[in-house]
């Protein structure tokens, strides 16, 4: 284990050296972000939709007293979707999106001797390969979450509007009410830690893929299998730290 | 030129590189030959600094490159090319990106100047016109050929091939070597070939190292090797009806 975390560190000092051009990597970084932000928007939407109106009824259906004033699912709804839902649903599902598509990228890099081929050259692979990507996670994830908290906050809405548990009005109360920015602080910082976690740990077992094609399938699982324990440490960690 | 001095390489255990020593010159087609599993591949590998020697120095042109970090060795690296096995093109890239992919990342040239020597390159292996294809679109021979073209691209002072012939029929397998030969006379380049087609080593064998169980059994060139007593490597240059036939009649 401490093999690997030494490794893990020491391909990610490798990843940030000097670029041998910074225009080929400014590229690589622009191709990245597309990849992963634009990407990525159609399923972190639809995810969003649902999960903001399922929380919505949920919570309407658990506040069912007649002393507690029906507003109050807004405003729940709103902070669960910007505290959680949003941030750590979307971080795991980009595990699954981004991180099995970078493992098995430079995975298959590695066992077709792509990697090879730019070392020679003299290039340095990690930081060809693995900073774009990087980068590209830490500045697309918080903006996908961004989107995603709207979205959810707008299933909320639509949820109220098809079902009728909450009158839209109600609803719209209790999403302005009370509402404090150091929540929407709290999930840009998960989403950034989010996205580094799920470049940084996929591209590190891309990158020492050894064997054929059965390996590179399992370099993607296990990425995305540790990308997802940590991004829930780390939602852990930052909650802790920060609320 | 390339100077290896005793070699040794071990994983493990297992001791795959035994003592190997040589000295590769420029304008020569210098093969490395020997059975599965002789330590071909990874000789190559140490040399161009793909796997690092247990024990051993490698110089290029006097200079010593196991000794160089990174930093260092990027201007030797960039006077290398290098053509692999399953020819190693970039995937997301088209036949043309392959080729000034290095431009790009080393030289200030303009676009049309680097597309000018994509164009040259890719006119001097006859695949002209072929830029904007993908290598999933192209036949095993045009890949290899893809591959030297970009090797050629910075106009390297050292070429290593590793197995040029690997799934390519006799007719692609005799004009890849034909080729390789031409280019190494043409720009004087110090070019290593690890190869087990016999083609080739009669064929473009200037000088020949054999390998045998990880350690250096025979050196010579291709004129040579049909008349040496050497077991090992009689077996193994000789071991068809066809070859033996061949030997024969010289």
């Amino acid at each position: 284990m401490f093999e690997s975390l030494g490794r893990y560190i020491l391909l990610l000092r490798l990843s940030f050296r000097k670029p041998e051009k910074f225009s080929v990597y400014w590229a690589e970084v622009m191709r990245e972000m597309v990849s992963v932000g634009i990407g990525s928007l159609g399923i972190i939407s639809i995810i969003s939709i649902f999960i903001g109106a399922a929380t919505t009824i949920q919570v309407a259906f658990q506040l069912s007293s007649p002393l507690v004033p029906l507003s109050i699912a807004g405003k729940i709804a709103r902070d669960s979707t910007i505290l959680e839902f949003s941030p750590t649903i979307s971080a795991l599902v980009l595990a699954g999106r981004v991180g099995s598509s970078i493992a098995s990228q430079i995975g298959t890099m590695r066992v077709t001797e792509q990697i090879d081929a730019l070392e020679i050259m003299g290039v340095n692979a990690p930081g060809y390969l693995i900073s774009p990507k990087i980068i590209a996670g830490m500045s697309m994830v918080p903006l996908l979450v961004i989107a995603s908290i709207t979205l959810g906050i707008t299933g909320g809405y639509i949820a109220c509007v098809a079902s009728g548990d909450i009158t839209p009005a109600d609803y719209i109360v209790g999403v302005r009410d009370g509402f404090d920015g150091l929540t929407v602080r709290v999930a840009l910082v998960k989403a950034i830690v989010f996205g580094f976690i799920i470049a940084s740990i996929c591209a590190y077992q891309g990158f020492y893929t050894s064997g054929g094609a059965l390996e590179v399938g399992q370099s993607a699982t296990k990425g995305v299998v540790f990308s997802c324990v940590m991004i829930l440490f780390a939602d852990l960690v930052i909650t802790r730290l920060m609320l | 030129m390339i100077e290896i001095k005793d070699i040794n390489k071990t994983f493990g255990e297992n001791h795959v590189l035994k003592g190997i020593s040589s000295v590769f010159h420029e304008g020569k087609n210098n093969l490395i030959i020997g059975g599965s599993g002789s330590g071909k591949t990874t000789l190559l590998k140490c040399i161009v600094g793909l796997h690092e020697p247990s024990k051993g120095e490698v110089f290029f042109d006097n200079e010593n490159f196991t000794q160089m970090d990174f930093e260092q060795r990027v201007p030797i690296r960039t006077s290398i090319g290098m053509l692999f096995q399953n020819s190693a093109l970039f995937d997301s890239m088209t036949v043309e990106e392959n080729i000034m992919f290095p431009l790009n990342l080393f030289t200030n040239r303009s676009k049309a100047e680097k597309l000018e020597r994509a164009n040259f390159c890719l006119e001097r292996v006859n695949l002209a016109g072929k830029n904007k294809l993908y290598p999933a679109e192209l036949s095993g021979g045009m890949k290899k050929r893809v591959g030297i073209a970009r090797a050629i691209s910075m106009q390297p002072k050292y070429l290593f091939v590793d197995e040029p012939n690997s799934g390519l029929d006799p007719k692609t397998s005799i004009l890849i070597d034909e080729l390789i030969a031409e280019l190494t006379l043409e720009y004087s380049i110090t070019t290593v070939v690890v190869t087990h087609d016999m083609n080739s080593v009669m064929g473009i064998g200037d000088h020949i190292v054999f390998l045998h169980q990880g350690q250096k059994w025979w050196e010579g060139s291709n004129k040579e090797i049909a008349h040496t007593d050497n077991k090992e490597l009689n077996d193994f240059v000789f071991a068809s009806k066809f070859m033996q036939a061949a030997k024969e009649k010289l």
